[in-house]
């Protein structure tokens, strides 16, 4: 079955050089970059990338970076709570709104 | 769970595993990334350990096992054998001893395997790859910390992670509490504790298709987590890779892992880590004395190729320093990233 997405093309990520490979470079220059362990450990950086791969929704960061967090030595209950971060997040967003909905419905109202 | 072998399963021979790891075409030959690396043929660099199988016996049945170990295999190496070992170790000269299985304790034998080695020097070192439930598997194995502490022997014990579930869902249901047991046991009598000289190492390897993390972080997760929660001491961390042969190989097959998992590994390749490789400088020994470069190629039943010196019994030191080392694609796993051995990460 055809899908937009398909596992396979993880694998092909650094072909996007393939049609501007000075901006691939400096993109993948810098991710390099990123990931190293610096201030945060290679660890935690592995695990906000799993939280922030689901708030995006990009099926291919959440397969890299489950098996990334893994090679780092997380388990499953750490994993689930960096995504519950990104879904507290999330859902904290939506509901911090409310304020403006409150203020137009208390604006309204009599 | 039985092991492949009473199960009749096709991946207990070796023969069919051989043919599964060369059937892979788009995997790229291992001896073609040695030629890469001008590794090959690949030489041995002197032969500094021993690593001796004393049996396929064990009280585990581990679901990534390379041995194909378990309560079922009746395989044990006997007194003669040993006495065999016991002439090489002495006259060779060799300095490290590394003493496995299967649970190499429940050779009947085993005791006084240890103690004969104890008697040729004070200063070989022996290392035990003990699977910490054997010393609470039985009342007659209880005393196995004392034992080893009076034989001055360097423990390595399995620990896959610091959590129940990771490690029962790899060594089998109630693993992880008989280990921490065992673990404490170990500790009362000084392994593991600064200080003490008895040294208690812990080895990692991953639950499923994927490559351990960094040694020396692990390790540090490791410590701060089973002090922390159990009091338990050690003193070093081993990382290893899974090698894609028997339960594993099995397990990488029926989960749809196995072609990924092995791209993984060739994607990984690390010459420094090829350099490095515990091959060239060990010899291992099978339960019924046969040579082999590792004990993965043992498993394999790839023997050394010097055909006049193929048992310990006909142990020829420059024959055997002068061999071309085995290879084939399971080799890739002892190759990627930091790279794999029994002592952890090579590079």
């Amino acid at each position: 079955m055809k899908t937009y997405y398909n596992s396979e093309d993880l694998k092909k990520f650094g072909k996007i050089a393939d049609f501007q490979k000075p901006m691939a470079d400096k993109f993948f220059d810098y991710y390099g970059e990123v990931f190293k362990a610096g201030a945060l450990t290679a660890r935690e950086k592995s695990l906000i990338a799993l939280a922030v791969s689901h708030a995006i929704q990009c099926p291919y960061c959440i397969e890299a970076y489950t098996v990334d967090t893994m090679e780092k030595g997380c388990d499953e209950e750490q994993m689930m709570e960096a995504v519950h971060v990104a879904a507290a997040i999330r859902g904290g967003a939506s509901l911090v709104h409310s304020t403006q909905m409150m203020n137009k419905v208390k604006e309204i109202s009599m | 769970m039985k092991s492949l072998k009473a199960q009749n399963h096709p991946l207990s021979s070796s023969t069919h595993e051989l043919e599964v790891l060369e059937a892979q075409s788009e995997i790229t030959p291992f001896y073609k990334k040695l030629k890469e690396s001008g590794l090959f043929p690949l030489k041995p660099t002197q032969i500094e350990v021993l690593q001796i199988n004393m049996g396929k016996m064990c009280n585990q049945v581990c679901k990534h096992c390379h041995v194909d170990a378990g309560p079922d295999r009746k395989e044990i190496m006997t007194r003669d054998t040993m006495g065999f070992c016991l002439d090489v170790i002495r006259n060779e000269n060799i300095k490290n001893v590394d003493l496995t299985g299967g649970a190499p304790e429940m050779n009947p034998d085993f005791r006084w395997f240890v103690e004969e080695i104890r008697k040729i020097s004070d200063k070989i070192n022996i290392i035990v790859r003990c699977n910490l439930t054997i010393i609470v598997a039985n009342p007659k194995y209880n005393d196995l910390p004392e034992f080893f502490k009076t034989n001055r022997i360097d423990i390595a014990s399995s620990l896959p992670y610091f959590t129940a579930v990771k490690t029962d869902s790899q060594r089998g249901e109630g693993v992880f509490e008989k280990s921490i047991k065992a673990l404490n046991m170990l500790n009362a009598v000084g392994y593991g504790i600064a200080g003490s000289g008895l040294v208690l190492d812990l080895v990692y390897n991953p639950s499923g298709a994927f490559l351990p993390a960094s040694q020396s972080d692990l390790e540090l997760e490791f410590k701060k987590k089973l002090s922390s929660q159990y009091g338990i001491e050690f003193n070093s961390l081993f990382t290893i890779t899974n090698l894609p042969i028997s339960r594993f190989l099995e397990y990488l097959i029926r989960s749809e892992n196995y072609e990924s998992y092995m791209e993984k590994l060739l994607d990984a390749y690390n010459p420094v880590a090829a350099a490095n490789v515990m091959c060239r400088n060990t010899i291992s020994v099978g339960w019924d004395g046969f040579l082999y470069d590792c004990d993965f190629n043992q498993m394999l039943e790839l023997k050394v190729e010097t055909t006049g010196s193929q048992h310990i019994s006909e142990w020829n030191q420059i024959q055997l320093l002068n061999r071309n080392i085995v290879v084939n694609q399971h080799c890739f796993g002892c190759t990627a990233g930091a790279g794999s051995s029994c002592g952890g990460t090579t590079s």
